[in-house]
């Protein structure tokens, strides 16, 4: 089995607007500050992947002027997901798993500021019986806090409390704020911000080439729950807890979740059956600024960075695309490859 | 769109003599999501196209995508991760109007106003100038690629009565492409099982894949005899043992959106030298019959859901060598070529099927 692992990682968010008009000008920086921390060059990476969104960028082809900041020449073995960069860096580690390629750089970019995204994410949903109502993300978001709080499995305050640990704020002081949408409060949405992410992977003895402690991939899965919003019990992410049993997520030290509202981290927790110890989101995720389509990769490469600094030995890390956590990515990554979790 | 997508699934599941809890993974390739309007659909298509629960993955690499649905649905089952995948590519074009989705104006870019015929236009005038091709190839590959429509029940288009006079009588739209020497603005899904052993009936081996992306725009690109497309079939005939294409390849299903793009993609893939390729379509040797039949499904010239088109490609090549293309089966067909390109003929997908097992007898 080919071992492989996370060498590499570079993020930017920038709540607000970035001032950046395009993908290129968000990736070319991160680019350059993989190539010097590791030494490499364009001509090291041997396949590249991407994820983003069309309606980020209001047109269509969005991801093919963003080539502009890999260069010219030659040309490269290159793919395209529309979906969160995690889900690239899934394509990725398939095609390192063939052993076509040694390194791999996958990258995820957005301006989730140009538009007004909470409302043209309505357009994920149902275009025949459910888009043309026009619920926007955070209305629909509301919905299923809701449905928790009546359900008796979580409360306001448990909510704030995430937000707390993400802010160093007070919980109390921030119950005080009126709602956004009915439960939740400004506190509990994560903010749209610009962004991008990339990571490199590396196969085998180029991981250990490139790195003194690679970020091995123990386990990664990832599966879809049906798009039908009455039919699914929107207090449950199935997919979550089977993605999660696919890769392995035994004895976690930290977790790296993407939860765009505070009840998502509490429906996670049960999912992922995160133990009490866990630590998650230790800097705050995404409650600080989310950059949607580089969010979720960022959330492999943070957990990663715990491994690569030493600061941790066995980590997991959550990705989601879609509306009330549809779709669910669990990467599991370890200070050691012979530690695996079932392989799929 | 759901219906669209179960009807090409239903049909692959048959054909493999598969049921639904075979399928371990699937892999869904679109062209722009604002052709329909939805963004993302894999995600609202989820329960129809059997996704529900298991993994899903969105492919979406310009007008190359149906390739690459293929390609990342085969390596799933190369890389050991899965057994059996499902790959769907779709286009619902009747929804909007996607001729002209390149042209959409874009802040601090420069904006192309030309449409997807428009663009492509001056490339072709440029191979004609330097291949010194006579004036009539581009509509004898739209006369014989309408023609081979007729033959395929799937097609959009069938223009069995077809002449070369009749496309050249027709309209001029972006000299020197004709109206009847472009491609259809079709609806249309395709869908492939791919298997890591063989289930009921022939099967169509993978002997290699390869995908190569290169800018739409940079100093000394060459945009008529695109470097990414010819180092992408390079890397493909490597792969699969290949040293002389045009003797070892029985058929190519080629992504020829344009009339002329036939001989360009001929030369880009090495099956002739560069400024020769004209010359093989003119002498009819890219007929069902000839000695490398090209697009007798069809092609693109006569069904273009554009997301689904490059599995289209990908699908009829394995159909040729599985012997079940019906009315347009080439005869003998043991090893086929499946060509898909994308955005300013920049990204390329291809892949070889053969009757026979890589490297032996089936």
């Amino acid at each position: 089995m080919t071992e492989i692992a996370v060498v590499g990682f570079a993020h930017s968010v920038e709540p607000k607007t970035s001032g950046a008009t395009n993908g290129v000008e968000l990736l070319v920086p991160l680019f350059q500050r993989l190539y010097a921390d590791l030494g490499i060059t364009k001509g090291d990476i041997g396949f590249w992947c991407s994820g983003s969104s069309d309606y980020l960028a209001g047109r269509a082809f969005s991801f093919i002027s963003a080539i502009d900041a890999i260069g010219a020449c030659p040309p490269i073995m290159e793919s395209h997901v529309e979906a969160d960069a995690a889900w690239a860096l899934y394509e990725a580690w398939v095609k390192l798993r063939m052993g076509e390629v040694d390194t791999a750089l996958v990258y995820g970019f957005g301006k989730s500021t140009a538009g007004e995204l909470r409302r043209v994410l309505a357009m994920q949903l149902d275009p025949y019986t459910t888009a043309p109502l026009w619920p926007d993300a955070t209305a629909l978001a509301a919905l299923q806090a809701r449905l928790g709080i009546e359900a008796g499995l979580w409360t306001e305050k448990e909510m704030a409390e995430v937000a707390a640990r993400s802010t160093r704020a007070e919980a109390a002081a921030l119950l005080e704020a009126s709602y956004v949408a009915d439960p939740l409060r400004e506190h509990d949405c994560a903010p749209y911000a610009d962004g991008a992410t990339a990571v490199v992977l590396a196969a085998g003895d180029r991981a250990r080439e490139l790195c003194d402690r690679p970020a091995w991939i123990t386990g990664i899965a990832h599966r879809i729950d049906s798009p039908s919003l009455g039919a699914r019990d929107l207090t449950r992410a199935p997919s979550a807890r089977t993605a999660a049993e696919a890769a392995g997520t035994d004895s976690v030290e930290v977790a790296e979740l993407h939860t765009p509202y505070t009840h998502q981290e509490l429906v996670l927790r049960r999912e992922l059956d995160l133990a009490d110890g866990v630590r998650v989101n230790p800097a705050g995720g995404v409650l600080g600024g989310h950059a949607m389509f580089a969010a979720g990769l960022a959330r492999i490469g943070e957990a990663a960075r715990h491994i690569m600094s030493g600061a941790a030995d066995r980590v997991l890390a959550h990705a989601t695309n879609g509306p009330l956590l549809q779709q669910n990515l669990v990467c599991a990554m370890s200070a050691s490859p012979s530690r695996s979790g079932p392989a799929r | 769109m759901a219906g669209l997508c179960r009807e090409a699934i239903d049909r692959a599941l048959a054909d493999a003599g598969l049921d639904w809890p075979d399928i371990d993974a699937v892999v869904l390739g679109k062209a722009p999501d604002l052709f329909e309007g939805v963004m993302m659909p894999e995600l609202m298509l989820a329960d129809a196209i059997g996704a529900t629960g298991k993994p899903l993955l969105r492919v979406h690499t310009a007008g190359s995508v149906g390739g690459s649905t293929g390609i990342v649905a085969a390596s799933l089952v190369q890389a050991g991760v899965h057994d059996r995948v499902l790959a769907v590519a779709f286009e619902k074009q009747s929804e909007s109007n996607a001729m002209w989705a390149l042209s959409i104006p874009i802040p601090f870019q420069m904006p192309v106003g030309a449409g997807a015929g428009g663009y492509f236009a001056p490339h072709v005038r440029s191979y004609i100038r330097r291949s010194r091709a006579p004036a009539h190839i581009g509509a004898i590959v739209a006369a014989k690629d309408r023609r081979n429509g007729a033959r395929n029940p799937y097609a959009h288009l069938k223009q069995a009565d077809i002449t070369v006079e009749k496309v050249q009588a027709s309209r001029m739209l972006w000299d020197p492409i004709r109206y009847d020497e472009t491609c259809p603005s079709s609806d249309g899904a395709c869908a492939v099982v791919i298997s890591a052993a063989p289930t009921s009936g022939p099967a169509a081996w993978i002997h290699a894949t390869a995908m190569r992306t290169e800018p739409t725009t940079f100093a000394g690109r060459d945009q008529v005899n695109a470097r990414a497309g010819a180092e992408a079939a390079q890397a493909l005939w490597r792969d699969a043992g290949i040293t002389d294409p045009l003797h070892q390849v029985d058929v190519a299903e080629i992504y020829v959106p344009f009339s002329w793009f036939e001989p360009m993609w001929l030369e880009n893939l090495g099956f002739t030298p560069a400024g020769d390729g004209w010359r093989l379509t003119e002498a009819g040797e890219t007929d069902i019959g000839g000695r490398l039949p090209v697009n007798p499904s069809g092609g693109v010239l006569s069904s273009n859901p554009i997301g689904a088109s490059g599995l289209l490609r990908f699908a009829e090549a394995a159909l040729q060598v599985r012997g079940r293309a019906g009315d347009h089966q080439v005869d003998g067909a043991r090893t086929a070529l499946g060509h898909a390109y994308g955005g300013g003929s920049q990204f390329f997908s291809l892949w070889l099927v053969g009757a026979d097992k890589p490297g032996g007898a089936a």
